[in-house]
Formats: C-alpha cells, sequence, structure tokens
C-alpha cells in the first residue's frame, strides 16, 4: 500500500513505575487501513492507544498524527484523532443530542457545520430514534454507540477505538462491523478487540501485542494465504471408531478425542483427506453428525505467539 | 484559546444544572441566609442599637455570614470538578481533543466561579431590597461583593486543585473542607506566637483580607492576596493534570 502514512509510532516505550507496559513499539499505519491490535488482557493495547491520542504521555518515542507530532504540536495532532476508549467516555447526565453537540464543539467544529455533522454521524451509528434521550437511561449496546459516535463525529482522518463492539449483540455486532469497514476506506482505523474472527472479517493487518512488545505485524491476507484448507478439523459422531483406524487415513498427523463423541484431527494439509475421513465415516457406519474446521490459523498462530513456552498441549486426561 | 474556555465553562453550568445538586445549594444557602439577614434586621431596628449605619450592621453582616456559609457549602460545588470526568473517564475525550489542559482547567475554574456569580446575586437581591426603603452606602456593598466574589474565587481554586489530585468526590469534598478550614482559622495559631509570626500567620489567613474590604475599605493588596491564591491554585491544578500523562 503506497498511501500517504497518517500514524507513525516509532519506538515507543512507557513504565508505570517499575513496571513496564509497552517497549520499542513502531509501526505505520497508513490512510484506507485498518489495524487489528490483538493481544492477552494487560499485553499494552490500552496504553499504545492512549499513548496515540496523547491521553498517557510516552517515556520514550514519538508518535505523528497526519505529519504532526502529538508531543510538539498536540492541537493540531489531535484535531485529526477520533477516540473510543474501554470506557465510553458519556456524561450520564446529558442527552444524546446534547452530549454530541459538546463532542464536536470539543472538536472544533465550526458553528455552521454542527447540525450536519452530529446528523450525519447519529445516521451512521443508528442514533436517530434516541436524540433527546438521556445517556443514563439507555442500554449498554446504545452507550457504545454514542461511544463511537463521539469518535467519528469530526470525521477524523485518524479513528482509535479499544473494543469497539464489546457489550453489543450479535445484530449490532454486525452494522458497527459494517460502519468501521466503511470508515476505514478513506480513514485509517485502529481497533483492538478480543475476537479473532472480527479482525479476520474486518482488518486490512493485524498487529499482536504480547507483554509490551509487537510480536507479529503481518497484513490479513499473507496470514490468510494457507488457510483455504484447514490445519485441524472437528469431527462429532455417534459411534466413533477407535483412533488407531482414522490414524490409518493418509493425511491424518494425529488425532485427539475432544469429549465421548468429539475428535480433533490434525491434518497435513496437501490431500484431500477430509473426503477420505467422510467416506470411511459413511462406509463404516461411524454416524458423522457434525464437522468443522478447528482453528483457524490466526488462532493457533496467536495461541503460539502470546502463549510462547509456557503452553502444555492439553494432553488427554489419563483419569477419564 | 476563550472559545474553549467559555465551551468547557458552559458544559460545567450546564451539567451542574441538570443534578439536583445546584438547586438544592442554592435554595438552602438562600434560606439560610435569609434567616441571617432577618436576624440582623431586627436587631438594628430595635431601639437600643449601636450607632452604626444600616449597611455597616445588616450588609456587612450579611456578606460575612455568608463566606462562613460558602465555606462550608463550596467543598460539595468544587469536590466533582475532575474525580468525576476521571470516574466518567470523559478526561479522555478531553484530553484527547485538541484543547489544552489550561484551558480546561482554567474553563472549569470560570464554569464554577460564574456559579458562585448567580448564588452572589441571589444573596443579594436581600440587601438590595432594602434601597425601596432607605438609603444604602453602594460603595461599601460594592467592595464587600468584591471581597466576597473573590473569597469564593479562591475557595473555588483551592476546590478544583484538591479535586484534580483524587478519584473520589468524597475525599476531595472533606480534604478541601479542611484545608478552607485550616485557611479560614490560621490567625489564631498565630496568637501565642511571637509579635512578628502572629503577624504572618494572621496575614495568610483567608479571613482578614476579607473582613477588611467588608468594612469598606478597598486595599489593593488585599485584592492582590485572593488573585495570587487563585492563581497559584490553577497552576498546580495545570501542573498535576500535565503530569499525570506521564506518571499517572
Amino acid at each position: 500500500m503506497e498511501s500517504e502514512i497518517l500514524i507513525s509510532v516509532q519506538e515507543l516505550s512507557r513504565f508505570y513505575g517499575q513496571q513496564k507496559a509497552i517497549e520499542n513499539v513502531s509501526f505505520n499505519v497508513h490512510r484506507g487501513e485498518i489495524l487489528g491490535f490483538l493481544g492477552p488482557n494487560g499485553a499494552g493495547k490500552s496504553t499504545t492507544m492512549q499513548i496515540i491520542c496523547g491521553v498517557l504521555a510516552a517515556n520514550h518515542g514519538s508518535v505523528s498524527i497526519a505529519g504532526h507530532d502529538i508531543h510538539e504540536a498536540p492541537r493540531l495532532a489531535k484535531k485529526h484523532i477520533g477516540f473510543l476508549p474501554e470506557q465510553p467516555p458519556l456524561y450520564n447526565d446529558l442527552t444524546v443530542n446534547e452530549y454530541l453537540d459538546y463532542a464536536a464543539k470539543l472538536r472544533g467544529i465550526k458553528k455552521e457545520d454542527l447540525t450536519e455533522s452530529i446528523n450525519l454521524s447519529k445516521e451512521r451509528c443508528g442514533l436517530e430514534n434516541v436524540g433527546s434521550r438521556l445517556i443514563q437511561n439507555l442500554s449498554k449496546g446504545y452507550k457504545q454507540r454514542v461511544g463511537i459516535a463521539q469518535a467519528i463525529i469530526h470525521s477524523p482522518s485518524v479513528i482509535i477505538l479499544d473494543e469497539p463492539t464489546s457489550g453489543l449483540d450479535p445484530i449490532q455486532i454486525r452494522e458497527i462491523r459494517e460502519l468501521m469497514r466503511e470508515l476505514g476506506e478513506d480513514h485509517s482505523v485502529i481497533l483492538s478487540t478480543h475476537i479473532l474472527s472480527e479482525i479476520q472479517s474486518l482488518c486490512d493487518r493485524v498487529l499482536i501485542i504480547n507483554q509490551g512488545h509487537i510480536v507479529l505485524d503481518q497484513p490479513l491476507d499473507q496470514l490468510e494465504n494457507s488457510s483455504d484448507k484447514p490445519d485441524s478439523i472437528e469431527i462429532s459422531l455417534r459411534n466413533p471408531p477407535a483412533l488407531e483406524s482414522l490414524l490409518g487415513i493418509e493425511g491424518v498427523a494425529s488425532v485427539e478425542s475432544i469429549n465421548d463423541d468429539t475428535l480433533r484431527i490434525n491434518l497435513n494439509s496437501e490431500s484431500n483427506v477430509i473426503d477420505a475421513i467422510v467416506e470411511k465415516a459413511a462406509s463404516d457406519n461411524w454416524g458423522l453428525f457434525k464437522l468443522n474446521p478447528g482453528d483457524t490459523t490466526l488462532e493457533a498462530i496467536f495461541m503460539r505467539l502470546t502463549h510462547g513456552d509456557n503452553e502444555q498441549p492439553e494432553k488427554e486426561d489419563d483419569a477419564a | 484559546m476563550i472559545n474553549n474556555i467559555s465551551l468547557i465553562a458552559a458544559n460545567e453550568l450546564r451539567r451542574l444544572f441538570k443534578s439536583p445538586l445546584a438547586w438544592i445549594i442554592l435554595s438552602v444557602v438562600q434560606f439560610l441566609i435569609a434567616i441571617f439577614f432577618y436576624l440582623l434586621l431586627s436587631q438594628y431596628m430595635q431601639p437600643s442599637a449601636s450607632a452604626s449605619g444600616l449597611t455597616d450592621v445588616v450588609v456587612s453582616g450579611m456578606y460575612q455570614i455568608s463566606g462562613v456559609v460558602m465555606l462550608l457549602v463550596s467543598p460539595l460545588l468544587t469536590m466533582r470538578l475532575i474525580t468525576e470526568e476521571r470516574r466518567l473517564g470523559t478526561i479522555k475525550l478531553l484530553i484527547s481533543s485538541p484543547i489544552s489542559i489550561t484551558e480546561l482547567v482554567l474553563g472549569k475554574y470560570v464554569g464554577i466561579t460564574l456559579f458562585y456569580c448567580l448564588m452572589l446575586f441571589m444573596i443579594s437581591l436581600m440587601p438590595a431590597s432594602l434601597m425601596f426603603g432607605t438609603q444604602l452606602d453602594l460603595g461599601q456593598i460594592a467592595s464587600g461583593l468584591i471581597g466576597v466574589l473573590l473569597l469564593m474565587s479562591a475557595f473555588a481554586s483551592i476546590g478544583l486543585f484538591i479535586s484534580s489530585l483524587t478519584n473520589s468526590p468524597t475525599i476531595a469534598a472533606i480534604s478541601t473542607f479542611g484545608v478552607l478550614f485550616l485557611l479560614w482559622i490560621i490567625n489564631i495559631a498565630g496568637t501565642n506566637a511571637s509579635e512578628g509570626m502572629a503577624e504572618v500567620f494572621a496575614y495568610m489567613s483567608l479571613l482578614k483580607h476579607y473582613t477588611s474590604l467588608l468594612t469598606g475599605v478597598f486595599n489593593s493588596t488585599d485584592v492582590l492576596f485572593y488573585i495570587i491564591v487563585s492563581a497559584f491554585f490553577i497552576i498546580l491544578s495545570i501542573w498535576r493534570l500535565d503530569a499525570e500523562r506521564t506518571y499517572g
């Protein structure tokens, strides 16, 4: 991607007292790119996002937004930022309209554009019908949407969302994803999430952070190249055979039983092994009733990178 | 700069009046001071009253009492200035917006001071009603008004600073009350000390500079004293919030 760099993060480090939150974090985000920020709890995602927005100051390193250094020229840089913290920053005793009006003015929107930008962001977040309601009376999902609305109200070139879909129901999640995809077309979006499928369906690039270090920074399509065929499958059988008979099928690397009727089969990805398994299940009357792809590539990578050495692969329970 | 300060001040005022707190404080203060006003007035009407004028006894007396009432009420108004922004997380909205911390702190200060002005206006309606029946010393009243206003704005800046130190409104309110009370009675602490020290303690008292303004003595050092106190605590608040980004 050769377009303009909107967010440039260079060698960022931040300590809370003696404790290191992030160390030597560097990355760039281009216009029109959606960056997924992934990591276990306490990995430093929120810290990094807050430093980019100027809410926290870094101990080392620099951040520049659309060419303006957040420390040297905060006013210019912050004009380009829309930020949704983990807890949406809402005044419970204001109505949605009053709140968005205040947020828009804080971001320096001119009087004549005020109504238009408030209406546009309400429309984008599906808030048209709750404009005159008090924020404290809204459900969690609506509060989250108001939080997103304040972040995009000044159509900033950089949108930073910390777990934007937490607390939303599946329909709302889909709407919000749709919105983010739309925003990602001409803005830069950084979003953090725990939900791997969200990254897969939404992001152009994934950045995994663990214990304050970036452990992976790659475009998603490179990661997913090999994912047409899953590395493993999970099958549920009414009459499961002995594990050895499955191992006999060509292309099966190993088999583990997950519970009484469900097995995980790790595959050598080259062959058409799934066909063979299904044929054998039908001919030997195993009673196949479910077949799912196992861990996706991203999930496998995430587990490998974040759990690293202390991961103990689950052995079959001998006691059971 | 001015735009952002007035934006934050306006929001502060709007949110104050959205909660019952502002209304209750306005009405309780009005009620208490009305009682004192009545007592002072009836005392003045008695034949045996001293030879001092109406303005001296009633108006200045009332402003004197207002200062004490404000000492009790002010911590309740300033306790939530910064603590609540932290609790709601809206401090992140403010800091990630293109406004400076100086503008934020000044906006908060202006907002709460405007509320005090309103409160003072409401109180002053009572002595103003005397103007229908008699002549008042308007110069002395003006000087007294300036005195109370300066005192209140000093209270506001101290409360603002203490509110920037903690996450809990209750802790902010109690500490603010402690500090204000200490600064009020500090001149008593000096009574047993040597003459030089007694003067220093007396000079630090918030009360002393205000009493002379009430009696109509407009001394610019008294005015300056309150302005310096306010500016000092405003600057401390700015530093405190700025440091929080690095060390918080």
